[in-house]
């Protein structure tokens, strides 16, 4: 196992689970045990959760794995089915899960500055929460998911706080124009200000950041910056190997790569969408929840089972108080209509549908109208 | 023992909450059981009765933890503890509750409120 975070410990259940009973290694960049990774931006951030709550796995959960921490994989050969380290050690195995994750894109030019943050691990976090308690004026650069939850949670701590976003409308990407808008003007109800269509030229300081600088002219004063931008797959270890990469390690619909005896899981992998004909790398924490278990029975049958069809994508987002959820797929849609609620109220269901049929479902504060609706995607969609 | 429902009024692949505190949901699964389990995920503040009924299942409509309603275990993270079960039976049509005397999992925020303190 190659990775030790969400999609790494799946596949290690998995494993344990589908009745492998063989040595099992764990290896994982960061030195802490697998944790959760949506509080960071949330309730952890906020100071309302602690590090011990974030653990993933249980007191009592015993997978007989060996776990080799604090150490990154430098790189994978294939014909000696070997994992190398960057400790210099080599590990042998017959079957590898590659669960590499992906880590946050920066900002050119934004290293050894003072106040700069990026956010995806419990490192990042802690830094970011010791910063955001001293107050002061928080700009954060892109209007993604990572972005308006620091944004959020930081207005709940009384910072004064504002998002800079590239597109003329955050989350247009996955929500769409209409309801990205929808979503993203819960910034403003809650005295946000939001900068649309403002790409960043780059930042001003000495040692600490001072201010973003806009494309346009415009200096926006901070005293700390988090640069939400996105995050790309780690998978330089893997070049040379021979394993076919793509936006990430290519994968079929089951998780096998193009190498025998190799799968990939996770944020680091772009597996084949029979629904949508197309390879598609999803970051969701749901799939590398679920994931595992299909990339798990493939290794253990060498390749020999059918895949059953995914459930649609679904993520979750908690951002000024409000549940959002999202599951499908947006970009097809040809309509979106409201089923419930309204959107001024930010209390909405909108379903998304291509030629009639639902392809996806936005819920805000909507749980339970939300579940019926997911579930009827599943059932049409498959 | 607490009255839920009438069992007519509860279809199969629904789920009925009760207002107790903390408050216990009635599953009526596809195959035709009857399951009475704490309504609120230990995770977070979720009610299951709003979440994914597959077989003897529930998936917590946040989340995704799936609890079993025959034993309360949950298979898979964020969730780590298990709900309650509870007793549950029907006569004369009617569907009753009587709750279990063990003391809930409740997810933190959710058990500072209940023992009066912030939420």
């Amino acid at each position: 196992m190659v990775g030790a975070s969400l999609a790494g410990l799946s596949a290690a259940r998995s494993l344990r689970k589908q009745g492998y009973d063989g040595r099992l290694v764990v290896i994982g960049e960061e030195l802490h045990r697998p944790y959760d990774r949506p509080p960071l931006s949330k309730e952890f951030l906020a100071g309302i959760l602690g590090e011990a709550e974030l653990a993933l796995e249980s007191a009592d959960e015993d997978l007989a794995a060996e776990w080799l921490l604090g150490v990154r994989a430098t790189g994978l050969d294939h014909t000696e089915r070997a994992v190398r380290l960057a400790d210099g050690r080599e590990v042998r195995a017959d079957g590898v899960v590659i669960a590499t994750g992906a880590a946050a894109r920066t900002l050119p030019g934004s290293e050894g500055l003072a106040g700069v943050h990026t956010l995806r691990t419990l490192d990042d976090a802690r830094a970011l929460r010791g910063e955001l308690a001293e107050g002061g004026r928080l700009v954060v650069i892109g209007g993604g998911f990572i972005g308006a939850e620091v944004a959020s949670t930081a207005r709940a701590l009384g910072l004064d706080v504002t998002v800079v976003e590239a597109a003329p409308t955050p989350l247009a990407g996955p929500l769409g124009e209409a309801m990205g808008a929808v979503v993203s003007g819960l910034h403003t109800d809650h005295g946000v200000r939001l900068l649309c269509g403002a790409g960043v030229k780059g930042l001003s300081g000495e040692t600490r950041v001072d201010a973003v600088l806009l494309e346009d002219g415009r200096s926006i004063p901070a005293d700390i910056v988090v640069v939400g931008v996105g995050a790309r797959p780690c998978v330089e270890w893997l070049a040379g190997s021979g394993i076919a990469l793509d936006n990430g390690v290519k994968c079929g619909a089951d998780g096998r790569t193009s190498l025998a005896g190799v799968v990939a899981v996770g944020d680091c992998a772009n597996w084949y969408d029979p629904r949508t004909a197309a390879h598609r790398r999803v970051e969701h924490w749901t799939g590398a929840r679920e994931r595992p278990d299909a990339a798990v029975a493939t290794l253990l049958a060498g390749g020999a089972v059918e895949p059953g069809a995914p459930r649609p994508p679904y993520f979750w987002s908690d951002q000024y108080g409000v549940k959002i959820q999202f599951a499908g797929h947006a970009a097809g849609a040809d309509s979106v209509t409201i089923e419930a609620g309204a959107a001024d109220d930010r209390d909405v269901l909108a379903v998304y549908r291509r030629a009639g049929h639902p392809v996806a479902v936005l819920g805000m504060n909507q749980p339970r109208l939300f579940t019926r609706w997911r579930k009827q995607i599943a059932s049409t969609t498959s | 023992m607490i009255p839920a429902c009438r069992l007519e009024d509860l279809p199969r692949g629904e789920a009925h909450r009760l207002d107790v505190d903390p408050p216990v949901s009635v599953f009526h699964t596809d195959d035709g059981e009857l399951f009475a389990i704490d309504d609120t995920c230990t995770h977070q503040d979720a009610s299951l009765a709003d979440g994914w009924l597959e077989g003897c299942e529930v998936e917590c409509p946040l989340h995704a933890s799936k609890f079993d309603l025959r034993t309360g275990a949950v298979d898979s993270p964020p969730a780590k503890l298990p709900v309650r079960t509870h007793e549950v039976f029907v006569e004369d049509g009617m569907v009753y509750v009587r709750l279990s005397m063990d003391a809930p999992n409740l997810p933190p925020c959710v058990a500072a409120r209940l023992a009066g303190g912030p939420a």
